[in-house]
């Protein structure tokens, strides 16, 4: 119990003393993060609303990829992208510029793009789904283009697409197995505080891992609450 | 003066029920045109055809003496037919930005003249700012109107506009329905199950069965000297089918 009080106290400190290391960590996590989100909603939010609102053949196919995606262990897809990008894998003989290479922040990016974007599409086609037809049909019927149509639609479900983002945000922000296998917990360039969390614990240096805790519990907690928030003003 | 619509030997299935049904069928510009009928008689689905909104599976449909290709319909038509439907769709906003969202479809950003003057007409001023989701049945009926008028159409369908409201509602309604037609000569097709409402706005009466056009006449013919018994039932509050 002492030594869980103990470093409670002194990883509030490091926290609040501003610790160069500390703040490291936090940046890479929320660049890594972050830029993930972003490349995830740029391609899961446009592409949830058409899987929503389209009717294709093999769209159920391709729901049921989706809903299998949002299910993904991180740790898998850490191997799934390392195999991706190592030497001897997919990508990384094709020694493109664009491809990331391992233990990169960039690789990092690669891998929580792959867990987030099947959840942003899932959560964003869902909430468009819930938007009435027949609002659709009165916007069609107002003058609206197709893509005018998507956008209203999109706007209207705008409270489903934001827990779409944050339940994206919480799923990457937290993980430490993808991060963990692409990025190698580098100090100064790949570490995040999941990894760092793991290694300091291992090293015995609590105060470090209970302060990176205490802050990644707190981001988890702002992204639950708003994420209750968003849904409660839909009811 | 050339019809607005012809249509010619129309039909719409759904699976293999064939919902619509129509051999011909004229509307002529500036006409109120009541579209009577129970229930899956085929009305609703013919005001989205009209609106462009569901392509015919078999037939031709003319606007202004086009025929109309569904797949590659021109913008500037489709802009000109609106629906009033009979559940008001209105936007998560307030009831001023669900009547400018119209204008703002067209790129039209001026339009707080038109929108005062239109609020003004259905009574709803005072609940300019207020939000859509907090108004009764009557009012968001009356701002799905207004948000359609504002847009001053060629073409109105109005699909049960004042189904479950009140009488206040219905007559300001019908008198904001009236104003309209003659004072802009807008087109329009009114469909409703209340017999009387059609007698007190239309011009013409179509009853419709089945999908079918069963009997079209101007006011006075279709009430007083009907030629179809399953007219003369109607007309009376018999059931018919």
């Amino acid at each position: 119990m002492e030594t869980i009080f103990s470093g409670i106290t002194q990883g509030l400190q490091l926290f609040l003393s501003g610790d160069p290391e500390l703040w490291k960590i936090i940046g890479v996590s929320a660049q890594v993060s972050g830029a993930a989100l972003l490349i995830s909603a740029i391609f899961g939010i446009p592409l949830g609303a058409l899987l929503g609102l389209s009717r294709f053949p093999g769209r159920r196919m391709i729901q049921a990829f989706i809903y299998t995606g949002m299910g993904l262990p991180p740790v898998v897809v850490g191997l799934a992208v390392y195999l991706a990008l190592s030497n001897n894998g997919l990508l990384g003989p094709l020694q493109q510029t664009w491809i990331p290479k391992l233990f990169t922040v960039e690789a990092m990016i690669a891998a929580q793009v792959v867990i987030a974007t099947p959840l942003v599409i899932g959560y964003t086609m869902s909430a468009v789904g819930e938007v009435s037809p027949n609002l659709r049909l009165q916007v069609r019927s107002l003058g609206a283009t197709r893509m005018q149509v998507l956008g209203v639609t999109l706007r209207e479900a705008r409270r489903g697409v934001l827990v779409a983002l944050i339940g994206g945000l919480g799923s990457i922000i937290s993980e430490v197995g993808a991060v963990q296998m692409v990025g190698g917990n580098i100090d100064g360039s790949t570490r995040v505080m999941t990894t760092a969390i793991m290694l300091e614990t291992r090293r015995g240096n609590f105060e470090l891992a209970i302060g990176l805790g205490i802050i990644l519990l707190g981001i988890a907690f702002i992204i639950n609450l708003s994420a209750a928030q968003l849904q409660g003003k839909g009811h | 003066m050339a019809p607005i619509y012809e249509l010619s030997r129309v039909t719409r299935l759904y699976g293999s029920r064939r919902v619509v049904n129509i051999e011909a069928l004229e509307i002529h510009p500036g006409e109120i045109l009541a579209v009577v009928g129970p229930s899956g008689a085929g009305k609703s689905t013919l005001l989205r055809l009209l609106n462009f909104l569901e392509a015919p599976d078999g037939g031709i449909v003319r606007f202004h003496q086009q025929a109309m290709d569904y797949f590659h319909v021109p913008l500037q038509i489709q802009r000109s037919v609106t629906t009033v439907f009979q559940n008001p769709a209105l936007l998560t906003a307030s009831v001023v930005a669900n009547l400018q969202f119209g204008l703002r479809l067209r790129g039209l950003k001026d339009g707080r003249k038109e929108v005062s003057q239109i609020l003004d007409q259905l009574g709803l001023t005072h609940l300019k700012q207020a939000p859509a989701d907090t108004l009764s049945g009557g009012e968001a009926q009356r701002v799905a109107l207004a948000r359609a008028l504002v847009l001053n159409p060629e073409v109105l369908l109005l699909d049960e506009p004042t189904a479950n409201l009140d009488p206040y509602n219905v007559e300001l309604i019908e008198s904001v329905i009236r104003e309209l037609n003659s004072s802009h000569q807008v087109t329009m097709v009114l469909v409703t199950h209340n017999v009387f409402q059609a007698r007190r706005l239309a011009d013409r009466v179509a009853l419709m069965l089945n999908g079918e056009i069963i009997e079209i006449a101007d006011t006075q013919t279709f009430f007083e000297k009907p030629q179809d018994g399953r007219t003369h039932a109607f007309t009376r509050g018999e059931m018919v089918w």
